[in-house]
């Protein structure tokens, strides 16, 4: 049985029916809320809710489960791996005075990352609930999450991008080309990873085959991602392709991960194979997996619980298991969940917060669709927040234009932009790779060679030649 | 296409990318070229353009008025469908509710169920006259097919392609030797998403409800119009029961061969009573030419 919330401002008294509600009514305003039927009624009542939810001691989520223990295995591995040693520094406060301790000199790097493992979800959802934006941001950069395959993703003062080469047909030569414009500009350490047009094994393994032809030939410190459905991976994995991720889309409820045709067990699966593959140089961290607030209400599984908060709930699935990225695609789904720049910068952020306080190597795919209220300058406002906010990683495409999935995102240039005014740089190992290869004339100072680095200007001569 | 800015830019400052060539390898926006590490200003400029098109077609709102014009002067649809089109609107009262409430974009408005309602028996009753008249039986209560038109996320998909498409679909259809196909009149819906088309279906009682619907703007193509077939169309019909035909347009799929496609899965589905996952669509066409692409496994990159 679930306890009731009440507040009291002036003579007026507050119920909430649940913990769930609580915190959906105390959730910043977005559509999907809005759709799901689980906002605020009102601005007053929102911030009601947040005064309510800021009095509730994080003792409360260990005891009251916002979906039931019984009916949803993330509920259970949320409460089966919580560690009460980890939570023992901050046990005895309420979900307000754990802002106040966030944002204290007290939660340093050290602190926050030995807090890992005594924190549930919805408690970070919780804590991020009554949090503006600049504390979102400051709280996730003091948070260090490193993590390692062919190079070392997650250090201070480092962004590491995707290079997401998509093509309407999988054509070969047009992936290619986008690698090489990609690696001209320096993209690529956090992963190459293509989203396939044809979605089976087949494909898969044939695109798995070109991406490791493309990384020996040219030493790339850096991974491959093929983003087919894990079980399309693990059959690729059997038939001896060269996998070095496995890519999943994940919700945080049980029931969204049914839709998704996966479970818990299928990701260990999965999980096992890639690392029997033992193919890391610097670290064995193989999964990427991909996330975005409002997959629980489309797959309607989401039981009165607010899109953010389901949100945070997927990080307990990809923490599971070791991840070497995990990826918000914020502004995807569309405007029914999150209708404008605003909301879309506001998701990024939280989830971006959420993320990196659960321990995971959070990234974000800064994006919106043509029927959202949204433009380049809002992601320019989000790539700079994020950056600021020491943001994992980004996408990186030819013009900030997918013409496979149909979607804007962050271009190459943007990942530049991003370095240079923030003075960021990428994975040490790609780093010393781009110097190498005389791609950049300067790494520190973000400054292009003005020839073509030779190792490609020779792949570029010799089809001149045909 | 044509570039706003087709001068070289100033070299001193613009960095041309050296890999122009590649262009020939895919339409992503690859070798922009850059100033500093930026994009430079024209094709800054370019992607603008492209999404103010994008925007204006998910904003403006469709022209009825010419659309239903167009189709009650078209000559090729009168002799086949006497009845003028059907005007109605989904449960959305205007664009900002379409785009955050999909459901409401999902039914007719009431008052627009009661109309179709009232339509189809008052067609019925006119067909029973003339065939009192005629001295036949009672004729099929039920229509073959239902064209319904929405606009859905593009307006300026529909204001162009529909008319073309339903044109040659028509006339393949009365041309049809297998089958006497029996349309409804067009029914014409606006802030409506796919399953609006079942209510319409549902109402006018036909077997076979096909809409036609402005699809998601992509930036490179803001006028991409899509079909989605539903058999014994009800309102709540499941997304697994369509079959659908997307990227209509001249440089998408072209019109002659959506008409095609649409007819070859129509007279499918009217054999196997059916649509959906059980209804596969063998004709042959651009897209699987496309998919056939080289059985290269290696790419230029590797010399």
């Amino acid at each position: 049985m679930t306890a009731s919330y009440r507040w009291q401002q002036g003579d007026k008294v507050y119920h909430f029916g649940s913990l769930a509600e609580l915190m959906a009514k105390a959730t910043p305003e977005r559509s999907g809320d809005a759709l799901a039927g689980v906002i605020a009624e009102s601005a007053e009542q929102r911030v009601i809710a947040q005064m309510a939810l800021a009095d509730v001691p994080l003792k409360t989520f260990l005891t009251e489960a916002v979906i039931p223990y019984e009916s949803d295995e993330i509920t259970r591995l949320i409460i089966d791996s919580h560690q009460l040693a980890a939570f023992a520094p901050i046990s005895h406060m309420t979900v307000g005075d754990f802002r106040n301790w966030l944002l204290s000199d007290a939660a340093d790097s050290q602190a926050l990352s030995a807090l890992r493992d005594g924190l549930t979800p919805e408690m970070v959802a919780a804590v991020s609930k009554i949090m503006r934006n600049q504390d979102l941001i400051l709280v996730a950069k003091k948070c260090h999450v490193v993590s390692a395959f062919r190079n070392t993703i997650g250090l201070p003062g480092r962004l590491s991008t995707r290079l997401q080469p998509n093509h309407p047909t999988d054509s070969l030569d047009g992936i290619a080309a986008t690698i090489f414009d990609g690696l001209m500009y320096g993209n690529g350490d956090a992963v190459i990873g293509i989203n396939p047009a044809t979605d089976n094994v087949p494909q898969t393994i044939k695109l798995l085959a070109m991406l490791e032809e493309v990384i020996q030939h040219y030493q790339i410190p850096t991974q491959s991602c093929v983003l087919t459905h894990v079980t399309n991976t693990i059959e690729a994995i059997e038939q001896g392709a060269a996998v070095d991720l496995v890519f999943q889309s994940i919700g945080g409820t049980q029931g969204t991960n049914d839709t998704f045709g996966v479970n818990l067990a299928v990701l260990k699966e999965a999980h096992e194979a890639a690392l029997s593959l033992k193919r890391g140089t610097v670290g064995n961290n193989v999964m990427y997996f991909e996330t975005g607030q409002g997959t629980a209400l489309s797959a309607d599984a989401y039981f009165g619980v607010d899109q953010q908060t389901c949100e945070a709930r997927a990080y307990a699935v990809a923490r599971q298991f070791d991840p070497l990225l995990v990826n918000t695609v914020v502004g995807f789904i569309g405007p029914e969940y999150l209708f404008d720049g605003k909301q879309i910068i506001r998701a990024g952020l939280e989830d971006h917060f959420c993320g990196k306080l659960l321990g995971l190597p959070m990234g974000c795919d800064i994006c919106y669709t043509n029927h959202a209220y949204a433009d380049q300058n809002d992601m320019d406002n989000l790539l700079t927040l994020l950056g600021v906010a020491g943001c994992t990683f980004i996408m990186g495409i030819p013009g900030s234009d997918d013409i496979m999935l149909n979607y804007q995102t962050t271009s190459f240039h943007d990942a530049l932009y991003a370095r240079k005014a923030l003075g960021l740089k990428p994975a040490p190992e790609f780093e010393s790779w781009l110097a190498q290869m005389e791609i950049f004339s300067d790494v520190d100072k973000v400054r292009l060679n003005q020839q073509l680095a030779k190792p490609f200007g020779a792949s570029i001569a010799l089809l001149s030649d045909k | 296409m044509s570039k706003l800015v087709s001068k070289p830019q100033d070299e001193s400052v613009v960095t041309e990318s050296r890999w122009q060539s590649l262009k020939q390898f895919t339409s992503a926006r690859i070798a922009l070229g850059r100033t500093g590490t930026s994009i430079p200003t024209g094709e800054l400029l370019d992607f603008q353009l492209d999404h103010a098109r994008a925007i204006d077609a998910v904003h403006r709102a469709l022209d009825v008025a010419t659309l239903n014009q167009q189709l009650v002067a078209s000559h090729s649809l009168s002799h086949v469908i006497t009845t003028p089109p059907l005007l109605v609107q989904s449960k959305a009262s205007d664009r900002m509710v379409y785009l955050q409430r999909p459901d409401l974009g999902r039914q007719l408005s009431e008052a627009c169920w009661q109309q179709l309602c009232d339509a189809r028996a008052e067609y019925h009753h006119q067909e029973q006259r003339q065939e009192q008249h005629k001295g036949q039986h009672q004729g099929q209560q039920e229509y073959d097919l239902a064209i319904v038109v929405a606009d859905g996320l593009s307006s300026t998909a529909i204001q162009k392609h529909a008319l073309p498409v339903i044109e040659r679909l028509v006339e393949k259809l009365s041309g049809d030797d297998a089958h006497t196909w029996s349309l409804a009149p067009i029914t014409i819906v606006t802030q409506g998403r796919v399953a609006v088309g079942d209510d319409v279906g549902e109402c006018l009682n036909a077997k076979i409800t096909l809409i036609m619907i402005g699809e998601r703007p992509g930036l490179t193509s803001p006028d991409s119009m899509g079909i989605y077939l539903t058999w014994a169309p009800k309102r709540g019909a499941k997304d697994s029961s369509r079959n659908c035909i997307s990227n209509i347009r001249p440089e998408g799929l072209p019109y002659e061969e959506a008409a095609h496609k649409a007819h070859y899965l129509l007279s499918e589905s009217m054999k196997l009573q059916l649509t959906g996952i059980g209804l596969k669509d063998r004709s042959v066409g651009l897209e699987e030419e496309a998919q056939l692409e080289s059985d290269a496994t290696s790419s230029f990159l590797i010399g």
